[in-house]
């Protein structure tokens, strides 16, 4: 227990506070040879130095003090913080739509606690409604938390007990579906949720934020209500990913789980529908679809839950002079499919070609998409194309490079037989594959570029 | 019933009732009276290249209109500042703000609206900070931490400011005490505002992220002049390191007042020193008044029991005489009366000069409620816009008692609610004395509310940011060359004669150093070095525009041609106008400008009686001295730098001295 005291201090720091017997949240005292200072002991982070003492002064901001500067120190008295959520009873609103909110261990909404920074989870519909009360305004709201992982550690065992939740709310009669989910591979999961949960006949929207729920100006709450409200109102039943249209506070996109990536490392507009259109825009009172192809809302609750995944499927990121040995590796590994993000219109260097046929004849499924991320795979225009798939790899059109891994490691979940395979990887399912390419399906505007100047400045980006 | 006297009668009565006196009537005995006490906050924009935080250009700055995009967004009151939210604070979330960011792409990237997080920190501008904080012998700390603080104003796109304490504990020395230092940050700068009308709030990115350290003071400050002083000495010490950025805007100060057993109450972003003394000495006053206030309502009435009533009236019921009135209802606003029990001749008591504590609830109306004004009129308002009449059915409607104020309020329906929980809100805190708040401030000395003055509690870590270890050498280095301290250059400057008068011009420009250069190297009359800049270049500097070029050492460099021409220094006199405004390098071209030829005594005198000749027919009376001062003005630019002009006036005076007595 005594450890308690000295929350990640170690080395000459650890010593000192033992040394002069001052605890964290210990106030103390200090003289150093810079001067005299006073103020709350804090814990330090586990990451930082071993020389240096965290210490909250009195006007609320922190400091630290280099140990070896260290006169003296005294604890004139301890105050231990203990931060609590406040929770208020989720207001049931008898005509609102019910939504389930599904936890995965993103934090979604967040109460800081101001002494150490750390930021406490709210997920409890009471501590919910205390965060976001609007949310009582959009729907009637209950919570489950299915797991904790952090969006970098989701993979296939999470996306098959997501599958698996999300078929029994149906079952019990939800009239929608939120996933509160990271940020980082939210579209890996969106796309995995598609094929998983087959015909749903509810909304499916995950959501998530780009700016932590503890500051002011965050997206999370909005993200959250636009999400509440295309879950519980909405017309769409898909798997969807919710996040900010602009970076501006105006509304909400909802992209199709096998059609959006993350596109940029911190904006808040960072998914985009690549290839396509998305399916809709959302605000806090409306949802407007832009594709009329969409899978509408129905009143039965059937639905068919897929919860099959390979997990030795993998993406090869082609680059130049690529040696045979990165595809070897694999197939030595015992991997079972491929995907390769090939050049332009799909393609890899010859060293590689040998390594590819003996792939395809150790039984294992490669498929091309492209590292352009707009546009399809074309095999025929160059002689190269048409060789390598002489040589058994496949062309995934424009499926999207995630999207090809994520259902390439679902269909040979199911089965081993590729000729099943290849007709689970080109039947398209959700548009993870189209027809044709509208021609407003890749717009990446040149800044700098007057009329395009002249657009954004009439446009809150 | 005895007559009510006028709100403008009223207004006097109370004023006198506080013991209020103008400031330049008030004595130290009047602010011990009252318990008068001041503290700084003194932000400074530091010389850098760059912004704080990204690698965006500090310094640059654009018109209102100027920009290539634009970014909304809201401030959402995190839990831990509001506490629970309940149905309040849900209603003031309906109302608030819709900010707009006005982002150009030379001055402004995704760092600054809050699209990527920041960048490694400014080392330049670490180091500046930790020299001046040296400089006010502070306690420099063993490591910065990087804190946000919040901020819901919409000023930050963040909704906080990324700060850090750099020193504590420090001290600077005024004419006549020392005054302690509480602490010395280094922070980023905020938004510039454009606008804020309604629900609308527009800010331009330019200065948001430039580097900045503010320096807090103890309320060490009794009385307004002394604030103005320690403001002054503060910005002295600032410049001294010239590190800093001067001009419009690269210094503003937030100015802490409270009286005895009022509160502290922060005067934001007050842009000039001189408005210090006006802005300090009113709003102690007013906290004076508004205990007073509390002292009359508390003896009228339980506080617990006090309830105000409120409803919606039909424009139409009423006889409206002024044309606000008249247009509510074609304006789709509602309307509604208020009674105020008990608050008889409190609406209008004093509260600044020319305001009332009915301005104290039309301020919290426009903030908080976003009601543009006028929003409201009352019985009691000291420019009443509704007559008698009017007042007369409102009391009616309302059933008031003689005892009770009465007002009415207007304004769009959907901020109705929360304009009637901010009439109530502000009513109740009357019971309690001064509402802890920020103000803004005005240049005629007079402030409005702002919003409330938020704790210590909306400080956290910035997760984005590692802690950044200052190491002894570092300190040590630059400790090294530090400036002259400010008072020890007061002290230097005394003992040399240099008259007072010219103090504050030198230290504002960061002068001393470079009169101490003309004084110990050049060989300088030190009073001639300091009055020429002191008295002569503060005169040019208020006729003339600025070159772009110009730089203080070029009067000592020109200054130095003369001497080594043997040309006299009063020369400058003339010079100067042509340093300033074309900040010509060469001397000799300087002096080609202003006329310059050498001539001997005797050349200079010998065109005299020709210039007499001019004068006898032209001159209007017999005045010798009149006659004298003509000659001199047309003298000396031929004499100038030939004789000194003292020479001249003798010998001006010998020539005419004769005659002057002859005539007599």
């Amino acid at each position: 227990m005594s450890e308690d005291h000295f929350q990640g201090y170690k080395g000459p720091a650890l010593a000192a506070l033992k040394k002069f017997n001052v605890r964290v949240w210990g106030q103390a005292k200090i003289e150093t040879n810079r001067g005299n200072f006073v103020g709350t002991i804090l814990p330090r982070s586990e990451n930082d130095d071993d020389t240096h003492i965290v210490l909250k002064i009195p006007t609320g901001y922190n400091v630290g003090i280099d140990v070896r500067t260290l006169l003296s120190m005294e604890e004139t008295g301890y105050k231990k913080a203990n931060y609590k959520i406040p929770e208020q009873e989720f207001p049931y609103t008898q005509g609102k739509p019910n939504v389930k909110l599904i936890g995965t261990g993103g934090t979604i909404a967040s109460r800081l606690d101001y002494r150490t920074g750390a930021v406490i989870p709210a997920f409890s519909p009471g501590e919910l409604y205390g965060a976001v009360p609007e949310l009582a305004d959009i729907c009637n709201l209950t919570t489950e938390k299915v797991f904790a992982v952090f969006s970098e550690n989701m993979g296939p065992a999470q996306y098959k007990q997501l599958a698996v939740a999300i078929g029994k709310e149906i079952e019990s009669g939800i009239d929608g579906i939120v996933i509160g989910h990271g940020t980082d591979t939210l579209h890996h999961t969106a796309a995995a949720l598609t094929y998983m949960v087959q015909n749903p006949p509810v909304p499916i929207v995950l959501v998530g934020s780009q700016r932590s729920s503890d500051r002011p100006s965050s997206d999370a709450a909005l993200n959250l209500m636009h999400a509440c409200y295309a879950a519980g109102h909405g017309d769409i039943a898909e798997v969807m990913v919710c996040m900010f249209g602009p970076t501006s506070d105006e509304y909400g996109l909802l992209h199709r789980g096998t059609r959006v990536r993350k596109m940029h490392s911190s904006y808040r507009s960072t998914f985009r529908t690549l290839g396509d259109m998305p399916l809709g825009k959302v605000t806090t009172s409306a949802v407007t679809p832009i594709k009329q192809n969409f899978r509408p809302r129905r009143k039965d609750k059937k639905v068919t839950i897929k919860p099959y995944f390979e997990e030795k499927v993998a993406i090869l990121y082609y680059y130049p002079n690529m040696h045979p040995d990165m595809v070897d590796s694999l197939v030595d590994n015992g991997y079972k499919g491929i995907v390769i993000a090939g050049t332009g219109l799909g393609h890899v260097n010859k060293p590689l070609y040998p390594a590819l046929d003996r792939a395809s004849k150790k039984g294992v499924a490669v498929y091309m998409t492209v590292q352009t991320l707009w546009g399809y795979v074309q095999m025929f225009v160059y002689e190269t194309g048409r060789e390598m798939m002489a040589l058994g790899v496949v062309p995934a059109e424009n499926m999207l490079p995630e999207v090809a891994w994520v259902k390439l490691g679902w269909a040979l979940g199911q089965t081993s037989n590729l000729d099943e395979v290849k007709e689970l990887m080109l039947t398209p399912m959700y548009d993870d594959i189209t027809p044709r390419e509208p021609y407003n399906g890749y717009l990446v505007y040149q800044g700098g570029v007057p009329e395009v100047e002249a657009f954004i400045r009439s446009f809150r980006k | 019933m005895t007559q009510k006297p006028s709100p403008a009668r009223n207004y006097q009565q109370t004023m006198q009732a506080i013991g209020y006196v103008p400031r330049k009537e008030a004595s130290q005995a009047d602010y011990d009276r009252i318990g008068f006490m001041s503290g700084l906050e003194v932000h400074q924009q530091l010389k850098t290249d760059e912004k704080l935080f990204c690698r965006c250009p500090a310094g640059i700055y654009q018109g209102d209109d100027a920009y290539d995009a634009e970014v909304i967004r809201h401030m959402r009151p995190t839990l831990s500042e509001l506490g629970e939210y309940d149905g309040t604070a849900l209603m003031e979330f309906k109302t608030r703000k819709n900010i707009v960011y006005r982002i150009k792409n030379e001055t402004t990237c995704t760092y600054e609206v809050d699209d990527t997080p920041p960048f490694p920190i400014n080392r330049k501008a670490v180091d500046i900070a930790i020299e001046i904080s040296l400089l006010k012998k502070l306690n420099i700390v063993g490591e910065i931490h990087i804190t946000r603080k919040q901020y819901l104003d919409g000023s930050i796109p963040t909704g906080f400011q990324r700060t850090a304490i750099i020193g504590v504990e420090g001290a600077i020395a005024l004419k006549n005490k020392t005054v302690r230092l509480i602490q010395l940050s280094l922070e980023e700068d905020s938004c510039r505002e454009i606008s804020d009308v309604g629900h609308w709030r527009t800010y331009k990115t330019d200065r948001l992220g430039m580097p900045l350290i503010e320096t807090v003071t103890y309320p060490d400050m009794v009385n307004p002049d002394e604030v103005a002083e320690a403001c002054q000495v503060i910005r002295f010490l600032n410049r001294s390191t010239d590190k800093v950025r001067v001009g419009i805007g690269s210094a503003r100060q937030d100015v802490n007042v409270s009286c005895r057993g009022g509160t502290r109450v922060e005067i934001k972003g007050v842009s000039h020193i001189k408005w210090i003394p006006e802005l300090t000495h009113n709003e102690a006053f007013r906290q004076w008044a508004l205990l007073h206030i509390r002292e009359i309502l508390n003896q009228r009435i339980d506080p617990g029991k006090w309830q105000m009533h409120a409803r919606e009236l039909d424009p139409g019921d009423f006889p409206f005489r002024s044309q606000v009135l008249q247009q509510i209802a074609a304006q789709e606003m509602k309307l509604y009366g208020v009674r105020l029990p008990h608050f008889d001749g409190l609406l209008s008591h004093f509260t600044q000069p020319a305001q009332v504590f009915a301005d104290e609830i039309s301020d919290r109306l426009k903030v908080v409620a976003c009601i543009e004004k006028p929003n409201m009129d009352a019985e009691d308002s000291l420019w009443r816009l509704e007559t008698s009449a009017a007042y007369n059915r409102l009391r009616e409607v309302l059933d008031a008692r003689s005892e009770d104020a009465v007002l009415f309020f207007w304004g769009p329906e959907d901020d109705i609610a929360t304009a009637l929980e901010t009439i109530e809100e502000r009513c109740r805190m009357a019971f309690d004395g001064v509402p802890n708040e920020t103000r803004k401030s005005f240049p005629d000395g007079t402030t409005m509310f702002e919003r409330v003055l938020p704790g210590a509690d909306r400080m956290y870590p910035d997760t984005d940011s590692p802690p950044i270890p200052l190491l002894d050498e570092d300190i040590e280095r630059l400790g090294k060359d530090l400036p002259t301290l400010h008072n020890q250059a007061w002290q230097t400057m005394s003992n040399w004669g240099v008259p007072e008068d010219t103090y504050t011009y030198i230290f504002r420009n960061n002068l001393f150093p470079l009169i101490q250069q003309m004084v110990e190297e050049d060989g300088e009359d030190p009073v001639f070095a300091a009055t020429l800049f002191g008295h002569r270049l503060k005169f040019v500097e208020g006729q003339y525009d600025q070159a772009p070029g110009f730089h203080y050492g070029m009067v000592a460099h020109m200054l130095r041609a003369l001497r080594e021409k043997g040309i006299p220094g009063e020369v400058m006199y003339s010079a100067l106008p042509a340093l300033w405004q074309y900040a010509e390098e060469d001397p000799a071209a300087v002096l080609d400008q202003i006329g310059y030829s050498p001539l001997e005594k005797t050349e200079v005198l010998a065109v005299l009686p020709e210039l007499r000749k001019t004068f006898a027919r032209i001159r209007l009376n017999g005045s010798g001295a009149a006659e004298a001062d003509w000659l001199m003005g047309k003298l000396r630019p031929r004499a100038l730098g030939n004789i000194p002009l003292n020479e001249l006036k003798r010998e001006i005076d010998a020539r005419l001295g004769k005659e002057v007595r002859s005539k007599k």
